[in-house]
C-alpha cells in the first residue's frame, strides 16, 4: 500500500523484526557497517524466547546471556530499538517495504525500509493429550519463560516431558530454582546424539553442564517414556507416564503425583511475515515449513532476509551466526568463509537433532474423543475426526468444518496437531494479520 | 456408472447432488480438493433476498430461501434467519431503498432514522434510515455443503451418492458430440450427465469440454474479529452502496460495509470487490478500507480487534446471473456455476431446478434466463491458463 509520508513514523535502511539472538546480532552487525537500523520486538526487553530475562537478575544462570546483553547494549547505542511493538503486517511499495506495528496502547507505527530481516524465532510445538488444558500444564518454553521472565519457580513438584535437548535446560533451570523435578521423560532414545561429531563444537560443554546440574539435583532422565495424560479436578494433581515403543505406542503406564508439568515436542518457526511477502518455503528436516534462504540469508523475495529459527530450528548459536551473516550481507559486505563453514556445520547439527528427536505417530493413540485439540475454539478430537469423515482432506478443510485454529492464537498452538490428524505435513501458515489489531488502528490506515 | 457426475463439492455441487439423489438418481461428486474448499469456504454464508433487484435472480433467491429453511431442519449446520438491515446515509438514498423494496415483492419494513437503534443499538448516529428484511438469513456454508452431501448419501438408499475428494477432472469422455463422463487423474468416470459446479473455476471446466463460459473471479476480503462475549450486532447490516456494488461492472476496487455477528461470537466484516484474477496477495489497503467503513457504521467496533482475514473469489458472469441448465453446445453437460457472491443463498434452488431438468420434471421456475449459451459471441475458446490453477491455495 502506498502509505503517505505523514503516516510513516520512521524510515531507515533495515528493519529487523525480532530481538532474540539472531535479530540483535543482525541489527548490530548491520549498524556497525553504517546502516540505519531499526529493531522491533513485541517483548518488554530484548532476548526473545531464549534470553527472556528479568531486569537486573543474575546473569550466570543462562549460558551466553552476558554476551547477548553486551550486544544488546552496543545495539542500543547504534540503532533504534522499539520494544513492545507488534508487527501485524509488512507491505511492499516498489522497492520499499513498510513494516506496520502496533504499540501496547494500540498506536499504529509504520516504518519504511529498503531491507527487512525476519528474525522472529519459533514457538513451542505442543501435542495434545488428555488433560493438557488443566491449569498447571505448561509448555516447556512457557515454564522456562515463567522461570526466567518472572523469577517464579514454576511449582513445587514438577514433571518435564516431551522430546529434544531443550528439555534439559528447562529441567535444570527448574531444579536450580528450587523446584523438585520428579523426572524428565524423553519420548525418544536421546542417547544416539551424544556420539554426533558436532557435539564436539562446544555444545558438548553445555550439554554436560545440564547433565551435571540434573545429577546434582538427582533428576531422573528416562528415555522412551512420555506423559500421556494429566489428571486433576480443577488443576493438575497427577500425570500418567507411559513406557513407549519406537512409534510411541503405549507399553505400560504408571501415575506420578505432581503439581506442574512442562511439555515440549519441538518448535514451530514463526514465518508468517515471510509467507505473506511471498517468500518461498521449504520443509525442515522435521517437516515444518521454514523460509528458504541462500548462503547470505537472503529469501527468494528482494530485500527480505531471514535468520535463526525461521530458516530452520538450530538453536541460539546458529541463530546468532545467521544474524551476523545477514547483517553483513544486507550491508553489502562479503561473508567470510569461516562463518559460512560454521553455519553449514551447525545447520547439519540442527538437522541431526530433528532426526534424533522426531515426533512419532503413536501420540495420536493417547487421545480420547473429548481431548481438546484447539483450546481457543474448544474443538475436541471427535469433532476433528467428524470433519474428516464429512469430506475434509487437509488441515485447512478441517479448520473450515470444525474451527480448530480459528481462534485467538490462529492455529499457532494446534496447527501442527491438526495437520497430523489430517494426515498431511504442516503447510506454511497464512496469517495476513500476523498479530491482532484493533479495527480503529486498522481503519486509521485508510487513506481514502 | 452414475446417472449424474457433479464436478465440485462446494455448496452448489452439494445441493445439485442432494436434489439429484432425492430425485432417485445415482450421483458421483468429484472435487480436486476437499468439500467446500473453494469459494464456499471463503464467504460469509449469505442467504439474502434484500440485495437483489426484481427479476430472475430474486425469484431464484426466494425459492432458495424457502428451501434452506427445509434443509436446515435436517440438522448438522447452523442456519440463522436473523434478518438483514440495509441502512442509508442520506434521505435521498433512503428514498431509493424504499422504492426498491416496494418493487422486490419480499417481506420488508421501512425503518425511519429514529428507529434504527431499535434494530441495532450500536449503529452510528446520523443515519437517514433503512429497510429491514426479515427473510435474510445466514448459514455456515462449509458444514451446510458437507451435510447436504451426507444427507444425500444416507437418506435415499445406499450407494446413491458417492463423494470422491482429491480427484482432478482433466477432460471429458465423449461419444460423438455427447459428453459421457469425465477424465480424471484417477481414471475415467462415466455418467449419464455431467454437472459443472466448479464455481469460479467453472469456466476452465467448460473449456475442457470445448465450450466458452465467461465465469471470472471477483476477489473479496473478509475481516474476522476476536470473539465478543456480548453480541453487539444482531442482524446482517449493510450500507446501500452494497446493492449498487453487487450489480456493478467495474474492475476497480469497490467496497461497502457489510457487518454481522456469528454464533461463534466473532464479527465478520466485508465486502470488497476487485477483478484481479486469482491473486491471493493480501491488500492492507483493502483491509483498512473495510475496517474504516465498519467503524463508521458501528463506532463501538473501534476497540474490537481483528484476528484474521481471508479472501475468496466470487465466480461472476458479465450479466451477474448464474449459469444453470443444459449446454446445447455439449449435449450431456449441464452447468451450475457463476453465482458470484450469492452461491450459498442460491444453491438449493439451483440444485432443485437442475434435478428437475435432469429428470424431465417441470422446473419450479423458468430456467431460461440462466441458460449457458446466452453469452455466445462466436469468439474462439482459448486454452486454460495454468496460473489460475496453481494459485488455488488455502485462505
Amino acid at each position: 500500500m502506498s502509505a503517505p509520508d505523514d503516516r510513516v513514523s520512521a524510515a531507515c535502511d533495515l528493519v529487523v523484526v525480532g530481538g532474540g539472538p539472531a535479530g540483535v546480532a543482525g541489527a548490530l552487525t548491520a549498524a556497525l557497517r553504517g546502516l540505519n537500523v531499526v529493531l522491533v520486538d513485541s517483548g518488554a526487553r530484548l532476548g526473545g524466547q531464549y534470553f527472556r530475562h528479568q531486569a537486573g537478575a543474575a546473569h550466570t544462570a543462562t549460558p551466553g546471556l552476558d554476551r547477548f546483553l553486551r550486544q544488546g547494549r552496543a545495539l542500543g547505542e547504534r540503532a533504534e530499538v522499539l520494544l513492545g511493538h507488534q508487527v501485524w503486517t509488512v507491505t511492499r511499495d516498489g522497492d520499499r517495504l513498510t513494516v506496520h506495528c502496533q504499540t501496547p496502547d494500540g498506536r499504529p507505527v509504520a516504518i519504511r525500509c529498503r531491507d527487512l530481516l525476519i528474525a522472529t524465532g519459533a514457538h513451542d510445538r505442543p501435542l495434545p493429550f488428555p488433560g493438557w488444558d488443566l491449569p498447571g500444564v505448561l509448555t516447556a518454553g512457557g515454564a522456562q519463560a515463567l522461570l526466567k521472565g518472572n523469577g517464579v519457580v514454576a511449582g513445587g513438584r514438577v514433571v518435564v516431558g516431551g522430546t529434544g535437548p531443550f528439555l534439559l535446560p528447562v529441567a535444570a533451570g527448574l531444579a536450580g530454582a528450587g523446584a523438585e523435578v520428579l523426572g524428565v521423560f524423553e519420548a525418544n532414545g536421546g542417547l544416539a546424539l551424544a556420539r554426533h561429531p558436532v557435539l564436539a563444537l562446544g555444545k558438548a560443554g553445555e550439554a554436560a553442564g545440564y547433565g551435571l546440574a540434573m545429577a546434582r539435583h538427582r533428576v531422573p532422565y528416562r528415555t522412551h517414556q512420555a506423559v500421556i495424560a494429566a489428571h486433576g479436578e480443577r488443576e493438575l494433581e497427577a500425570v500418567t507416564v507411559a513406557r513407549l515403543d519406537g512409534d510411541w505406542n503405549v507399553l505400560a503406564t504408571r501415575e506420578v503425583a505432581c503439581d506442574t508439568l512442562a511439555v515440549g515436542y519441538g518448535f514451530v518457526p514463526q514465518i508468517e511475515l515471510g509467507v505473506e511477502l511471498g517468500c518461498q518455503t521449504r520443509p525442515d528436516a522435521d517437516g515444518m515449513p521454514v523460509l528458504a534462504v541462500d548462503g547470505r540469508q537472503r529469501t527468494t523475495v528482494d530485500g527480505v532476509w531471514a535468520a535463526g529459527e525461521p530458516t530452520g530450528v538450530g538453536g541460539r548459536h546458529l541463530a546468532e551466526l545467521e544474524g551476523r551473516i545477514a547483517g553483513l550481507a544486507v550491508a553489502g559486505a562479503p561473508v567470510p568463509g569461516v562463518l559460512a563453514r560454521r553455519r553449514r556445520r551447525m545447520r547439519a547439527f540442527g538437522e541431526a537433532l530433528h532426526h534424533a528427536y522426531p515426533v512419532k505417530p503413536g501420540w495420536q493413540s493417547w487421545l480420547r474423543d473429548d481431548t481438546l485439540v484447539c483450546r481457543c475454539e474448544e474443538v475436541p478430537v471427535a469433532r476433528v475426526r467428524a470433519a474428516l469423515a464429512l469430506g475434509a482432506t487437509d488441515a485447512r478443510s478441517v479448520k473450515l468444518l470444525a474451527r480448530p485454529g480459528m481462534g485467538w492464537c490462529q492455529g499457532r498452538v494446534c496447527g501442527y496437531a491438526v495437520a497430523c490428524l489430517a494426515g498431511e505435513r504442516p503447510r506454511p501458515p497464512r496469517r495476513p494479520i500476523a498479530q491482532p489489531i484493533s479495527l480503529g488502528a486498522l481503519a486509521d490506515l485508510d487513506t481514502h | 456408472m452414475s446417472d449424474v457426475i457433479v464436478i465440485g463439492a462446494g455448496v452448489v455441487g452439494a445441493a445439485c447432488a442432494y436434489y439429484a439423489a432425492r430425485a432417485g438418481l445415482d450421483v458421483t461428486v468429484v472435487d480436486r480438493g476437499p468439500v467446500a474448499g473453494g469459494t464456499t469456504g471463503a464467504g460469509e454464508g449469505n442467504v439474502l433476498v434484500s440485495d437483489k433487484e426484481p427479476g430472475p435472480e430474486l425469484d431464484l433467491a426466494l425459492l432458495s430461501n424457502r428451501l434452506w429453511g427445509e434443509l436446515a431442519a435436517m440438522g448438522g449446520f447452523e442456519y440463522e434467519p436473523k434478518g438483514g438491515l440495509v441502512v442509508a446515509e442520506t434521505d435521498e438514498v433512503q428514498k431509493q431503498l424504499v422504492e426498491l423494496a416496494a418493487e422486490q415483492g419480499v417481506e420488508y419494513a421501512v425503518v425511519p432514522g429514529a428507529d434504527l437503534r431499535g434494530y441495532e443499538p450500536h449503529l452510528a448516529e446520523g443515519l437517514a434510515g433503512g429497510v429491514y428484511y426479515p427473510q435474510d438469513a445466514q448459514v455456515q456454508p462449509m458444514l451446510a455443503a458437507a451435510h447436504l452431501l451426507r444427507h444425500g448419501a444416507e437418506s435415499y438408499g445406499h450407494g446413491t451418492l458417492h463423494l470422491r475428494t482429491g480427484v482432478t477432472v482433466t477432460g471429458f469422455t465423449r461419444s460423438g458430440e455427447r459428453v459421457t463422463g469425465v477424465r480424471t487423474d484417477r481414471g475415467d468416470i462415466l455418467g449419464g450427465a455431467v454437472i459443472n459446479a466448479a464455481g469460479t473455476w467453472g469456466g476452465e471446466i467448460a473449456r475442457l469440454a470445448g465450450v466458452d463460459l465467461p465465469v471470472l473471479p471477483r476477489r473479496g476480503f473478509i475481516l474476522v474479529t476476536e470473539p465478543l462475549r456480548e453480541p453487539l450486532i444482531r442482524h446482517k447490516v449493510y450500507t446501500a452502496a452494497y446493492v449498487t456494488n453487487v450489480a456493478s461492472d467495474s474492475a476497480d476496487l469497490e467496497t461497502s460495509a457489510v457487518v454481522e455477528g456469528t454464533p461463534a461470537g466473532t464479527v465478520l466484516i466485508g465486502a470488497s470487490r476487485e477483478r484481479v484474477g486469482f491473486d491471493r496477495t493480501t491488500s492492507p489497503r483493502v483491509l483498512a478500507r473495510l475496517a474504516a467503513q465498519a467503524v463508521a457504521l458501528f463506532p463501538v467496533l473501534r476497540e474490537v480487534r481483528v484476528i484474521r482475514s481471508y479472501c475468496g473469489f466470487r465466480p461472476y458472469c458479465p450479466d451477474h446471473l448464474p449459469v444453470i441448465g443444459p449446454d446445447p453446445r455439449a449435449p450431456g453437460l449441464y452447468h451450475a456455476c457463476g453465482h458470484e457472491g450469492a452461491g450459498i443463498g442460491l444453491a438449493p434452488a439451483t440444485g432443485l431446478v437442475l434435478s428437475q431438468l435432469l429428470t424431465g420434471a417441470r422446473p419450479e421456475l423458468d430456467p431460461r434466463p440462466f441458460r449457458p449459451d446466452r453469452f455466445s459471441s462466436g469468439t474462439p475458446v482459448e486454452p486454460s491458463p495454468e496460473s489460475s490453477r496453481a494459485t488455488e491455495e488455502s485462505a
